[in-house]
């Protein structure tokens, strides 16, 4: 301990600032990270974490500031000077090759002399001793599309490995790991510091600064609160940091009063263009005035569902809602079909799915619906009817700027989707399709959305809500499903279950059950 | 965030481009040994300085009218049709049918047969491209480009084998008859008192592309079609989400573009060569990309940019009369309109954002323009 | 069909494949990295002119072969100065590069040569003439061997030669060397290439400059070599036929030799309506024997005879993301 507190730090940051466009997204930033630590960087989404990392690994330029490695001053104009440096880097979204081998992903970048075989035959040497040091194994002859993504990230950190990086840094790795498969990355993880590396992990979640870093920063719309030693710190204070005030992590509801049942899910499969089977024989049942929360790691069929529910993804089995059988199959039914039979859809991907970026608010609040007849006049459409709802819509769901004539990408996430669910809610549906419902969105916005959510369960809606939020599920739901590889695991009420028992169903465990294989 | 004011986006940037596509000209202009200003001074009285000039540059723009608007409509659902000539060669077809084997009455009902046959055969030659794209994947750029190549197959064998009155060496079709003949511009206007170039082919079909481009106007920004035309244009994943059918707006968006460009053939084959010959389109359809890119796909800027083409045309039909220069500077104008206002679009827009970016922070922004903070 | 009619056939089927084969070997070079090229008819026609220009005027045909290379070159950095560095439409740049092509060249050789847009005929050492293979001669009067090998394997120019060759070597250098790992990697996934420390802009530009270099080449041989000389819009759609054949070898060395082997075939037969009629019995129009290629293609782009899946990354610019 003592000769860590007088060497230099492995990576020192210094006033470092950045700016893209109007938006500062980072703002004079400090910190230093001893070697052989595991620092974990923690904050909001929107909070800047991943701009100041890309800066480090020279994605990015900074504005302003300096970076230190080792305690030299260095300068990172690209990927190669951050390598050269000894930094490496596990992105959220993997950078491979997909129709590559694991070794040819592996030296990419890093060959020796122009000729391939010796390169190749050289790491897959260097492969085998990286999987001896660090329990590291994987196929190197395999292709990137043939492996799981848990395989694809052991990939992405071998790379990094091969590359001599003393410092590693991950950005939200357990984003689409199972429970599971995030133990046994922190355990590898483990393994690195003490082998000395130096790690810096970035995610939003608490559990995870808690269980595995020794010192941790906080990050809050781009600058840094503050910089703690994790022992000396409580998941409470860190919440504290991250969103400047005390969260209320539950939400005020009363207790459901479920009626009829609306929705009914029988028997459901999804096969997808690459002919895997997405879900493998759903049941589910959704009532008047409850909300029912699927949760599960991101990738598990949640979307799936959710896309033939919303008329745009072809299924077989039976789907009822208010009794009337849905057509699956494409044929008769598509997105606008499911709305005549009084379904609304908040999707999971706003920018993506829920709005046009580049249409005005007030062409959004006819999307899905620019069929309605009070939209219409004549063979025309009635642009004036559509602008005069959309400010009202806009002033009920506090939208800001209360503007129509903005572009939906002029709006910051928690008003694109108060504008997505002020166009779903006011249509007053029997059963409401929500994805995600506060990702990418303010704090001040999360309250909101959630307390319009339960008000629409109140008013005797079914509410199918789809999160890969833990938090979030517990605190809005009033039954939990739990979904793993296509399939439900089981459904919990929610005042019965807590976040260890679905945690493990996530990684699909039931109890008294093995876990089922790996594919 | 929209970095720059509207009418900057819309006048300034397809402005400048063409600047900088004038200057390139004239260095080429010069690079050959000519005077770019005598060039310029030649082209203006040419096309503009007698209703004769006038009646060729309306011809022409007429015809790029109905092919800007044919991929302009495409390029709003984001399809690129480059397949404008092949389908303007078709529509050719469609007409000297209509006029050849149908004893038309009137030239009235003539037009409108020819009309409806030009759209028909134009459309059907975009809708195999159309569907391919929407149910196999077939990349539509690159089915296109293959479908001109084989329109001008299908039209060489028919004017050869088929259509070719007998004894004629021409590979053309006969004259068509008297009763499809339509009024020219000098037939219009000569009741109104207006003395008309009686030689230039600048006919009623003019009146027929500007109500298109009305047409077009009120569809893409008036009407549903349009809304899920667009919708899909921006984002092919929300028009899934919001029930909107990639596969049905494909092939709408398609047959119109085809059906625009087939009827260019009202123009250039029943109203001026009143034959089908070989080549009739003489590159319209590759023109109506760069009359789309100048006018931003927007029904009004097609309408100038084609107007804007037709004076080229004219001008440089009368420089390679007069002067040494080939035809083939259009060509190269054309060319450089494509490369400033398409492929090269950021370079131009980049410093202009910047000017706009730095211009705005200078002095205090609108507070309903300002960049939204997360409300609180 | 006799077989010295074969052997004629299959010899001008060489001729005429030599140009596609250059020019599907430079578009798969470009868009194996991700920049889509339908740019390469006009970079023919331009190198085309360029070299039957520079060869007239100094009667030294490798001086023609570099200018032409040099003009096709140019125009390749002006594709990737607007679809790398100013991320525009891959495909709108290729347009109007084909246009700008065949409006200057028309305009310089009207300026040069006051010939209506041709240069003048070439005669010896400004073109590319036929190499006798050794022991042609001698070999010739054997029954079957000789005439397939002095007719059709010995008699080309240099430059048919060096387009067979360019086969195994793309294939080498795609497959067995660094230089090709990062450029297929740039073609399907950039950020992969980015985030290892690879340039992908400096990828994306030898691509493209080796797409320029090979367009050259056709294009040098077809005014030096197939002809004698420039004549306006020689390169005749090749360009497009190079881009079918392209997607016709779903983007592979070998299978674009074969690929353009037909078309050129296609080519051939264009020319022997007699050969046709003697083979089937019926009299087939030229023209749409000429529109095969363009059919086909389609036929084959539609997915009905094996998916064509182009390069993942092919025709989007690069953009770094978070």
């Amino acid at each position: 301990m003592e000769r860590q507190a007088t060497a230099a730090p492995a990576i020192e940051l210094k006033g470092i600032s950045k700016a893209f466009g109007p938006v500062q997204a980072n703002k004079d930033i400090s910190i230093r990270v001893m070697p052989g630590t595991i620092h974990g960087i923690i904050g909001e989404n929107g909070a800047g974490k991943s701009t100041l990392m890309s800066i480090l690994y020279g994605f990015y330029k900074a504005d302003k500031g300096e970076i230190f490695i080792s305690g030299k001053k260095t300068d990172i104009p690209d990927s190669q000077a951050a390598i050269a440096a000894g930094i490496g880097m596990v992105f959220q979204h993997f950078k491979l090759v997909e129709n590559f081998t694991v070794l040819e992903n592996i030296i990419l970048g890093a060959e020796d002399g122009g000729l391939l075989k010796p390169s190749l035959s050289k790491a897959r040497k260097s492969l085998l001793k990286l999987a001896d040091d660090y329990g590291l194994r994987v196929d190197p002859d395999a292709l990137i599309q043939d492996i799981g993504v848990g395989m694809q990230q052991r990939v992405e950190i071998l790379k990094a490995l091969y590359r001599q990086a003393d410092i590693l840094i991950l950005d939200e790795p357990t984003g689409v790991l199972t429970p599971a498969e995030a133990d046994q990355l922190f355990r590898i993880l483990g393994r690195l510091k003490s082998e000395g590396k130096t790690i810096i992990l970035i995610t939003h979640k608490l559990r995870e600064i808690m269980e595995t870093t020794d010192t941790v920063s906080v990050m809050r719309r781009g600058e840094m609160t503050a910089t703690v030693k994790t022992s000396e710190t409580s998941p409470a204070q860190l919440a504290e940091l991250m969103v400047g005030r005390k969260v209320l992590l539950r939400v005020d509801k009363d207790i459901a009063k479920p009626g009829e049942v609306i929705l009914d899910i029988k028997g459901l499969r999804v096969v997808d263009d690459k002919g895997v089977e997405r879900l493998r024989g759903i049941d589910l049942q959704v009532r008047a005035g409850e909300i029912l929360g699927v949760a599960g790691v991101a990738g598990n069929g949640q979307s799936e569902l959710l896309e033939v529910l919303g008329g745009y993804r072809i299924g077989t089995g039976s789907v009822r809602v208010n009794g009337q059988e849905l057509d699956l199959t494409g044929k008769h039914s598509d997105g606008q079909s499911r709305r005549k039979h009084g379904i609304a859809h908040v999707p999971e991907d706003r920018q993506r799915e829920g709005l046009i970026m580049d249409y005005h608010a007030w062409e959004n609040t006819a999307f899905g619906y620019h069929k309605d007849p009070a939209y219409r006049s004549g063979i025309l459409m009635n642009n004036a009817a559509i602008k005069a709802d959309t400010v009202e819509k806009m002033e009920r769901f506090d939208v800001r700027p209360p503007n129509p004539k903005l572009a939906a990408k002029s709006f910051s996430g928690g008003n694109q989707q108060k504008l997505v669910l002020a166009r779903e809610i006011e249509r007053n549906p029997d059963l409401l399709l929500i994805g995600q419902p506060t990702r990418g969105v303010d704090i001040g916005a999360i309250e909101f959305i959630h307390q319009q959510i339960v008000a629409l369960r109140d008013q005797g809606k079914a509410i199918l809500l789809v999160s890969v939020e833990l938090e979030e599920i517990l605190a809005l739901s009033d039954r939990v499903a739990v979904m793993f590889d296509g399939q439900v695991m089981g459904t919990r009420d929610a005042s019965a279950t807590d976040e260890k028992e679905l945690g493990l169903m996530m990684a699909g465990i039931t109890e008294a059950q093995t876990p089922p294989m790996e594919a | 965030m929209d970095v720059m004011p509207k009418w900057a986006e819309v006048v300034l940037v397809p402005l400048i481009s063409l600047l900088l596509a004038a200057i390139l000209s004239a260095l080429v202009i010069l690079g050959i040994g000519e005077d770019p200003v005598a060039a310029v001074k030649l082209m203006i009285s040419g096309a503009l300085g007698s209703t004769y000039g006038w009646g060729y540059t309306l011809y022409y723009a007429t015809n790029f009218m109905f092919t800007g608007l044919c991929v302009a409509i495409a390029f709003h659902a984001r399809l690129f049709n480059i397949g404008g000539e092949g389908q303007a060669m078709l529509g050719g077809l469609g007409v000297a049918l209509a006029c050849l084997y149908i004893p038309w009455p009137h030239w009235s009902l003539a037009l409108l047969g020819a009309t409806t046959m030009a759209a028909i055969f134009g459309a059907t030659w975009a809708a195999i491209p159309a569907f391919l794209q929407a149910k196999r994947g077939s990349h539509i750029v690159i089915t296109t480009i293959m479908f001109n190549f084989i329109a001008a197959a299908v039209l060489n064998y028919t004017l050869v084998n088929l259509m070719r009155p007998a004894g004629s060496m021409d590979p053309a079709t006969a004259r068509f008859p008297d009763a499809t003949k339509l009024p020219t511009l000098h037939d219009m206007l000569a009741p109104i008192g207006i003395n008309f170039s009686k030689a230039a082919p600048a006919n009623i079909s003019l009146l027929v592309a500007i109500a298109a481009c009305i047409f077009l106007w009120v569809l893409i920004w008036r009407t549903r079609l349009g809304y899920e035309i667009r919708a899909y244009g921006h984002s092919e994943s929300a028009a899934k989400y919001a029930g909107i059918s990639p596969f049905k707006i494909t092939m709408i968006a398609m047959t119109i573009s085809g059906a625009l460009a087939g009827m260019m053939a009202i123009n250039n084959v029943m109203g001026e060569a009143e034959r089908l010959v070989l080549n009739a389109t003489e590159g319209a359809g590759f023109i109506g990309i760069a009359v789309a890119l100048m006018g931003r796909s927007h029904p009004l800027g097609v309408f100038l940019a084609a107007i804007l083409f037709g004076f080229l045309y004219q001008g440089g039909a009368e420089l390679a009369l007069w002067t040494t220069i080939p035809r083939e500077l259009i060509v190269v104008i054309q060319a450089l309109v494509i490369l400033f206002t398409g492929a090269l679009d950021n370079m131009v827009r980049m410093p202009l954002e910047k000017i706009f970016l730095t211009v705005r922070s200078l002095r205090p922004p609108k507070p309903e323009r300002k960049p939204v903070e997360p409300a609180e | 069909m006799d077989y010295l009619t074969l052997i004629q056939l299959l010899d001008s089927t060489v001729r005429l494949a030599t140009p596609l084969l250059l020019a599907c070997l430079a578009g798969l070079f470009s868009e194996r990295a991700g920049i889509f090229d339908i740019g390469l008819d006009g970079k023919m026609l331009a190198a085309a002119f360029f070299s039957a220009a520079i060869a007239a005027i100094t009667g030294n045909v490798w001086l023609g072969l570099l200018a032409g290379i040099a003009a096709s070159l140019a125009l390749s950095l002006l594709h990737g100065l607007a679809s790398i560095t100013f991320r525009g439409n891959q495909l709108i740049s290729g347009v109007a590069i084909n246009f700008l092509a065949a409006g200057l060249t028309v305009l310089i050789a009207q300026s040069w040569f006051q010939q209506g847009g041709r240069t003048p005929s070439l005669i010896g050492g400004a073109r590319f003439n036929p190499i006798t293979l050794p022991f042609a001669d001698q070999i010739e009067p054997l029954p079957f061997i000789g005439p397939l090998y002095a007719e059709l394997i010995s008699g080309h120019s240099i430059l048919v030669y060096m387009a067979f060759a360019a086969v195994p070597l793309t294939w080498w250098i795609l497959y067995r060397t660094r230089f090709g790992l990062r450029l297929r990697a740039v073609g399907e996934n950039p950020a992969a290439v980015d985030t290892a420390g690879v340039s992908v802009i400096g990828l994306r530009y030898s691509a493209v400059c080796i797409c320029g270099v090979l367009c050259g080449v056709a294009g040098a041989y077809l005014s030096t070599a197939l002809q004698a000389g420039f004549i306006k819009d020689m390169s005749a759609g090749r360009g497009y036929i190079a881009l079918a054949a392209l997607i016709f070898a779903k983007w592979r060395p070998w299978y674009a030799l074969w690929a353009t082997l037909l078309f050129g075939l296609f080519g051939a037969l264009e020319t022997r309506p007699d050969v046709i009629e003697a083979l089937i019995g019926i009299k087939v129009q030229g023209q749409l024997l000429g529109a095969l290629p363009y059919v086909m293609t389609v036929i084959i782009l539609a997915g009905f005879v094996g998916k064509a899946i182009p390069p993942r990354a092919g025709g989007e610019p690069y953009v770094k993301e978070r």
